[in-house]
């Protein structure tokens, strides 16, 4: 495709503080070119601002590849943009046409509250992981790789729930934000594994415990989760966490951990 | 984790919706099933007596008792989940996705049961109520027949009959699925094959139910 330049208009949601109420600002971007990412024409917008002695506009990024899950914007109504399975940083600017508007927003979510701008604070997901995504290992020398036989299947899906980078798109998409599409990643790829077997049976349960603590909405099997989900994390990781958490409310030995 | 609080958690609020839903499910299975009995044309012959049946069987009207429990606790878990989880997103999105991340109908799961539940309100009132009433004043049973070919002579009755079956179709087209999902069924060897059931369910039932008022309405059956 044929490299351009475009200009846009961008209404970008700004905000001081936790307390304070935010509001949209208007902002015109000039000349930016089709090969640039979308955190690359904040780049400019922010530089813009600071010539003009403005505040630049807070948001999150880290390693703009794809990998880390910083960069959380809800733009024009969709959690990173348009792309299917794809982050912020990795929309690139040839999805837009010049004269474009575009409105930025944060991940919108009680648990998610807003730090700044477009920043959210998602320590909420932290929490959860404290909660139960962990397994125990001994300390000493490091075991053999083939010391355990997996299953290629197992393995495969294990890593595939393992790919969450824990960016809370799941959150910012799903109508009750919920994050059971997040928690179940991370129970699957520890439930699928014999490391994870020695806190099965309290892992599911109290890190849906956490998650209802921290004030995530509920599932209801809607499925916007799984239609934004930069790494193609499937429903089916929510349909594994159930049978988890049935399978500890059943078996009995299911004190706390 | 105990039996109590089991169910008191976000995925066990879910469990109950989705028990209390199959069994409605269920119940709409054998209720279309005895009601279908018109369609034989016999002057309701054969519909009577299976109404006789359910209405008169111990068994039948226990599981009537529960029925009614599961009714009242998948409506009003339903709507405290739908209240709950609208506050759980605080500030609401100037722009939102709409229906190119989810269908409409997923999302308005509160909205269409409703609409069904209003519906239910005037179908027991209709039917289910009087006869009871008389059952239970020692006057007998009523003849349910002659009360559906008197009442679906109505132009207004008739429709909103068959409003309520397509909200009934669209809330089964999320339900049916989303509660085998709920029990974990959604793996990659059931989702398939499940989906494909529960489409073809919430078109044919709610389809064979209409099909009732609308047969006496034109005077298909008599
Ligand atoms: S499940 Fe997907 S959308 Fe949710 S946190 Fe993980 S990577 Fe992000
Ligand atoms: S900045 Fe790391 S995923 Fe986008």
């Amino acid at each position: 495709m044929e490299h351009y330049t475009m200009n846009l208009t961008l209404k970008v949601w700004k905000q001081k503080n936790k307390n304070e109420k935010g509001r949209f600002e208007t902002y015109p971007v000039k000349g930016i070119s089709s090969e640039m990412s979308f955190l690359e024409m904040f780049d400019v917008l922010n530089e813009q601002l600071v010539a003009e002695g403005k505040e630049p506009i807070a948001f999150d990024h880290d390693c703009r590849e794809g990998i880390c899950g910083a960069c959380s914007m809800y733009i024009n109504g969709r959690a990173h943009g348009p792309w299917h399975n794809t982050t912020t940083c990795q929309l690139h600017m040839r999805q837009y046409k010049d004269g474009d508007t575009i409105v930025v927003e944060p991940w919108r979510a009680n648990s998610f509250p807003v730090i700044k701008d477009l920043v959210v604070d998602r320590s909420s997901f932290d929490r959860i992981i404290q909660a139960g995504g962990y397994i125990s290992v001994n300390t000493g020398n490091a075991v053999d790789a083939n010391s355990l036989p997996i299953e290629k299947q197992k393995a495969d899906e294990s890593f595939a729930a393992a790919a969450c980078i824990g960016c809370g798109a799941c959150v910012a998409a799903c109508p009750n934000a919920s994050a059971m599409l997040f928690v179940s990643a991370k129970v699957s790829h520890l439930a699928l594994l014999p490391q994870g077997d020695p806190e099965r049976k309290t892992r599911a349960v109290n890190m849906v415990e956490q998650m209802d603590k921290e004030g995530f909405g509920s599932c209801t099997n809607i499925g916007a989760c799984e239609a934004e989900c930069p790494k193609g994390i499937s429903l089916e990781n929510i349909a594994r966490l159930n049978r988890e958490y049935i399978g500890s409310v059943f078996s009995g030995s299911s004190d706390k951990a | 984790m105990n039996w109590k609080n089991a169910f008191s958690t976000s995925i066990g609020k879910k469990l109950q919706m989705s028990l209390t839903g199959l069994f409605l499910i269920l119940f709409l299975i054998v209720h279309c099933y005895i009601n279908a009995q018109i369609f034989y044309n016999d002057g309701g012959v054969r519909f009577t007596e299976a109404a006789h049946f359910m209405g008169t069987n111990f068994v039948i009207r226990t599981i009537e008792l529960g029925l009614f429990a599961f009714l009242i606790l998948h409506v009003v878990q339903g709507l405290l989940l739908w209240a709950k989880n609208r506050a759980r997103r605080g500030t609401r999105y100037a722009v939102s996705a709409g229906n190119q991340t989810s269908r409409w109908y997923s999302r308005s799961m509160a909205l269409l049961g409703t609409l069904v539940l209003l519906f239910l309100i005037l179908h027991l009132s209709k039917f289910w109520g009087p006869n009871r009433l008389s059952q239970t004043t020692g006057h007998g049973e009523l003849d349910l027949f002659t009360m559906m070919r008197d009442e679906f002579q109505v132009t207004w009755i008739v429709i909103v009959y068959i409003l309520g079956c397509i909200a009934l179709g669209w809330h089964l087209l999320h339900g049916f699925y989303s509660a085998f999902q709920t029990l974990g069924l959604g793996t990659s060897k059931y989702k398939g094959l499940l989906k494909g059931i529960g489409v073809a369910f919430s078109i044919i039932v709610p389809i064979i139910f209409a099909l009732m008022p609308i047969s006496f309405y034109m005077g298909w059956i008599s």
